[in-house]
């Protein structure tokens, strides 16, 4: 074994912010991909809906900052979060949807707590929790398979449904949410939930045609290909692996237990992890730098946190996921967190709790004394 | 300026309870939802703070120091009472809409915060004056937040104004826009967060602009000691 001897600097320099986030978008390209595969060209559209509406939002608010814009845009942090919001939004949502929530991700929860670096909120999911509270139906009509669906969507299609309400044949969104049975059909978490509200066991709402081997048709190569695009940012070092397995091991364990205590009315494990859109949180928008925990203690607990919260919001909550809501709550823990995780310093002792227990002794002797 | 433009002054814009002491949040931020809620809350609170406001003016020489908190609550308890009763009986359906705020303005802590801090050292006049004008610049805010709020949720303005002036009032609810689909963000509970926080932004905002133009930056030279630690 031989050491290398190399002049200086030795400390190589890290990537920019527009490095790192140009990295996060191309990771996320498998699941934008097999997204569109099974449900539209939808969730493309929203991207460039949202990309164009969040730059121009970006730039003015900047302006009015006095601030350099080119260089904040440069960095792509903005285009991150108008992917987010193009993913996590039905394909099938009327454009002002994402306009709506583009505007208010950057102006309101992203520069208005002093831009990148200061938000205390994911603008992404900010985002989405007001659209999702504001427009529950459009929120919540989610596009259904294509290999299921009676009418399949060509891009202008999806292009005509999203600026009009209708598709470019004249089918409605209704129409084209329906089964080829001609039933309309929810999304398997939402089918599940409403089957188990009506009194039928798990497996049984497993059956209907949503689902395939247990896991909603679609849904499991959705999280499966945004599982592959975590591991790369894993690999490349974009991301720690803290959050993302936290978020996994805390639903896992969470559904784990419930699912063993009575598996007629809770889900299994692997139904939780490949459904709605746990692999792209765990992933793609727990670990976002700035509003995520910054200690690798921390950041175990965060993750435990959102995905305990996923499971509860998902099993006894009113909305059909709650990646959103587990991320925001945890994002108001997080100095906390923070704050009880911090690590010792190089140099310190590592006897503060001695030092406290010393202290509760001389204390107590001195009340016997009194 | 004399004692009662100073007080106008202090009342409706500098000292304003509602964007500047922030007092009074809880109905401030439950009602407005529409103009004529708000309108309707603010008129009711002005009446309490006018009348507490002279009747503990009027009494401050014969109470007690030590239980004077318990005799203004008291006070103002009986002019809720007073106010809940008119209401009931001239605008029910409002009386209904407003629903628990109107007992509630007892808790408004506007009042009884005037109440200990000017009226119980003030000539009545004064006093019964600083209660209306403080009484105006929480109704102000109360419509203007009302206002945001019911043009972004309903896309209306001054709907409802039947059940504060009565039938005739039909006409004066003006439609900007109809939509199918409401912003409902504005008319739940955050929206009355987030407009709130934009008009308190907004005042700051106008008062730096202001002070910027009328005070002149000193031309003379001040050497100020260099800060190198927090704590100096």
């Amino acid at each position: 074994m031989s050491f290398k001897f190399t002049s200086s600097p030795h400390q190589r320099v890290k990537r920019n912010t527009g490095q790192v986030m140009r990295l996060v978008m191309y990771a996320g390209i498998p699941g934008l991909a097999v997204q569109t595969w099974f449900f539209g060209w939808g969730a493309f559209i929203h991207f460039l809906i949202a990309s164009v509406t969040i730059i121009v939002t970006e730039a003015a608010i900047l302006e009015m900052r006095k601030k350099n814009f080119e260089v904040a845009i440069k960095d792509c942090s903005a285009l991150v979060t108008a992917f987010l919001i193009a993913v996590s939004i039905p394909p099938f949502a009327p454009w002002w949807i994402t306009v709506i929530g583009s505007i208010f991700a950057i102006g309101v929860v992203k520069q208005l707590y002093g831009g990148l670096g200061f938000n205390l909120f994911n603008p992404a999911m900010a985002a989405y929790v007001l659209l999702l509270i504001s427009f529950p139906v459009q929120m919540s009509t989610w596009a259904i398979p294509q290999a299921l669906s009676q009418f399949p969507q060509s891009f202008a299609d999806s292009f005509s449904i999203i600026f009009s309400g209708f598709s470019a044949d004249g089918y409605s969104i209704e129409q084209l949410r329906t089964h080829i049975d001609g039933y309309t059909m929810a999304t398997p978490l939402d089918a599940v939930k409403t089957a188990v509200s009506q009194g039928l066991t798990v497996s049984e709402s497993l059956q209907t045609a949503v689902f395939n081997n247990g896991i909603g048709v679609g849904w499991f190569w959705v999280n499966f290909a945004y599982l592959l695009g975590g591991l790369l940012l894993l690999k490349l070092n974009v991301i720690k692996w803290q959050i993302p397995v936290g978020v996994i091991a805390g639903i896992m364990g969470f559904s784990l237990v419930m699912y063993l205590i009575d598996d007629g009315i809770y889900t299994s494990p692997l139904f939780h992890i490949f459904s709605g859109g746990l692999m792209l949180g765990a992933f793609f928008i727990a670990t976002d730098p700035v509003s995520a925990t910054t200690t690798n203690k921390g950041r175990i607990i965060f993750g435990l946190g959102i995905g305990a919260w996923v499971y509860i919001i998902r099993t006894w909550g009113g909305y059909p996921d709650a990646i959103a809501f587990a991320v925001l709550i945890m994002n108001m823990g997080v100095p906390l967190i923070d704050y009880y995780t911090r690590p010792r310093t190089y140099g310190h002792h590592t006897e503060h709790k001695n030092v406290i227990k010393i202290k509760q002794i001389e204390s107590s002797k001195k009340d016997k004394g009194a | 300026m004399n004692q009662f433009q100073q007080l106008s002054w202090q009342g409706l814009w500098k000292n304003n309870p509602a964007i500047v002491q922030l007092l009074g949040l809880c109905p401030l931020l439950a009602v407005t939802m529409t103009v004529i809620n708000g309108l309707g809350l603010g008129l009711a609170t002005t009446l309490v703070l006018i009348g507490s406001n002279c009747t503990v003016s009027m009494v401050r020489n014969l109470v007690p120091n030590e239980i004077r908190i318990p005799i203004f609550v008291m006070v103002i308890a009986g002019f809720v009472t007073v106010v809940q009763l008119l209401m009931n009986a001239y605008t029910f359906r409002l009386y209904e809409a407003l629903g628990i705020f109107i007992p509630l303005i007892v808790t408004n802590c506007a009042i009884i915060g005037r109440a200990e801090a000017y009226a119980s050292k003030n000539p009545v006049g004064h006093a019964a004056f600083d209660g209306l004008m403080m009484g105006l610049g929480f109704t102000i805010v109360l419509v203007i937040l009302g206002g945001m709020r019911e043009l972004l949720g309903y896309g209306t303005l001054l709907s409802g104004a039947n059940l504060l002036f009565g039938e005739w009032a039909n006409a004066l609810k003006i439609t900007v826009y109809e939509t199918d689909s409401p912003f409902l963000i504005a008319i739940l509970p955050p929206g009355a967060f987030l407009g709130m926080g934009l008009l308190i932004a907004l005042k700051n905002a106008l008062d730096k602009r202001v002070e910027s133009w009328v005070v002149k930056p000193d031309t003379d030279k001040v050497v100020q000691r260099a800060r190198v630690t927090a704590e100096s």
